[in-house]
């Protein structure tokens, strides 16, 4: 939930006196035209920035009364564009178990657990010992997920997971995070410019312009009755 | 000023004086490459006039004040000479590092400050012992060296982590989304920084003797000294600057890469501060 949060960068406003509550539980996509602060919101989710002023709450609590790392932990990202650390596909899962928190649950990342993570980004546990550096994009970012969701993290943000890839790479990606939302009851947050894929693939969406909220709500309602007339048209290039 | 560390234990009487007239007959080789400039119109020629001008002056200056510290034999004149080294490599270092002098300089500035002075305070206190602890004709120069050397490890740590970090911001932000310390997420760029700033200091291990004669040695074997005391000289210098590089690099890229990062461990997205 943000309250209030206007965020500045080099001295030009991407988030003006934004109030949103990103439902738990659900999927929620971030839509709106390009500088409607959508990624510049969800990089507050997990204090990758702070906002200039206003309060983003997790839980009820300020992410700034959280120690950062834990947070961090509790709630992953995944970028645009992924980013594989150097190494194998089964070193890159193992790196973020290696950053666990000293009061985390220990977890054995031994292979099960690599084919287990693996599998539920619907990627052959055979990838386990290939180098990431000859991976495609589609299966770079799948990596990334399994490298996201090995903090078994309570909230998985995502910025255009699917940008980089062609349609019908993206929408088995797209068909893949939901599933692992699914399954866990995890709350997903994700920015996306493809609104067939908000339509076909989220629970909630919000819709953004200009820093600010423009209409929130159940993604189907939105998308066939929108009461304001910028989403409407918004929605309609869909 | 390096040659006046030949030691006048050693000192030949053979040493031959050199005159102002005999540096006047040097100066025809800048001659030399004054006319080179002319013949291909370099215009380098007004640049090899005034350089050598300032050469002159600033080693006679130089000159001068040495005489004035070692006849003086202060103990706060010889740290006040240090001092002035310390300060002017410290102003010279920040020079291409890509972020702010602010920034980088106090960075720049203790490192050396602790870098090069604990190798010296080693050098002069463990290894050569003089019989007066802030001996001039020791200090001075060593100092000089070491100083030289710490400022060429420090700029370019510090080049090198303002590039590493700029073009590594993804990598930095995905581990610090997995709950990566800024230490850890920062860990590449840091290895690559040192790397850059040690290499210099592997090979001038490596080629001495071979492909270069340190000035040092040529000054201290050209005032007459014996060239097996020099060469030991030599040894000691090239042990003193690789460990006064290497300390000095390290603490470089420990201050310096936390200036990347704000208090709640965010990437800062305008570079250092």
């Amino acid at each position: 939930m943000l309250r209030g949060v206007v965020q500045e960068k080099q001295g030009t406003r991407v988030l003006d006196g934004l109030d949103v509550t990103l439902p738990g539980g659900e999927v929620t996509a971030l839509v709106g035209p390009s500088g409607a602060g959508k990624t510049s919101l969800l990089r507050l989710l997990n204090r990758l920035d702070d906002p200039t002023a206003g309060t983003v709450l997790f839980r009820g609590r300020p992410v700034a009364g959280y120690p950062v790392r834990e947070l961090r932990r509790r709630v992953g990202f995944v970028f645009q564009a992924p980013v594989m650390f150097p190494g194998t596909v089964a070193d890159n899962l193992r790196a973020a178990v290696a950053l666990a928190g000293p009061g985390e649950a220990p977890v054995a990342a031994d292979e099960r657990w690599v084919a287990g993570l693996l599998e539920s980004v619907e990627l052959d546990p055979a990838y386990a010992p290939r180098d990431t550096e000859h991976l495609s994009g589609g299966e770079k970012q799948r990596v990334a997920l399994a490298r996201a969701l090995a903090t078994r993290p309570e909230v998985l943000l995502l910025d255009e997971p699917t940008a980089a890839l062609d349609p019908e790479v993206a929408e088995r990606l797209m068909s893949t995070i939901v599933r692992v939302a699914a399954d866990s009851g995890r709350t997903v947050v994700m920015v996306t410019h493809r609104l067939a894929e908000a339509r076909d693939f989220t629970t909630h969406t919000v819709m953004m312009e200009a820093g600010r909220l423009v209409e929130a709500g159940p993604t189907r309602a939105l998308f066939e009755r929108a009461t304001h007339e910028r989403t409407r048209a918004y929605l309609a290039s869909a | 000023m390096l040659a006046t560390l030949a030691l006048a234990a050693a000192g030949d009487p053979t040493t031959l004086d050199v005159s102002w007239l005999d540096l006047g007959l040097a100066g025809a080789l800048v001659l030399a490459a004054m006319g080179i400039s002319a013949w291909q119109r370099l215009g380098l020629g007004r640049g090899f006039a005034i350089g050598a001008v300032r050469a002159t002056v600033q080693l006679v200056v130089v000159g001068y004040v040495l005489v004035y510290v070692f006849a003086a034999d202060r103990w706060w004149l010889v740290l006040l000479a240090l001092a002035v080294m310390l300060a002017a490599a410290a102003q010279a270092s920040t020079g291409r590092v890509g972020a702010p002098r602010r920034v980088v300089l106090p960075v720049t500035g203790t490192a050396m400050l602790v870098g090069a002075g604990l190798t010296l305070a080693y050098v002069d206190a463990v290894v050569l012992r003089p019989g007066q602890w802030y001996d001039p004709r020791y200090l001075i120069p060593l100092f000089g060296m070491i100083v030289g050397n710490a400022m060429n490890g420090a700029a370019l740590a510090a080049e090198r982590l303002t590039s590493e970090m700029e073009s590594r911001r993804g990598e930095i932000e995905a581990y610090l989304a997995l709950g990566a310390t800024p230490a850890r997420a920062a860990a590449e760029p840091t290895r690559r920084a040192l790397t850059a700033a040690l290499i210099p200091a592997v090979n001038a291990l490596m080629v001495v003797g071979l492909v270069t004669l340190p000035g040092m040695m040529t000054g201290q074997i050209l005032a007459g000294a014996s060239p097996l005391l020099a060469v030991r000289y030599q040894i000691v210098v090239m042990f003193m600057l690789t460990g006064a590089v290497a300390l000095t690099s390290a603490l470089v890229v420990l201050g310096y890469r936390k200036r990347f990062f704000t208090a709640a461990e965010q990437l800062r997205p305008g570079g250092p501060a």
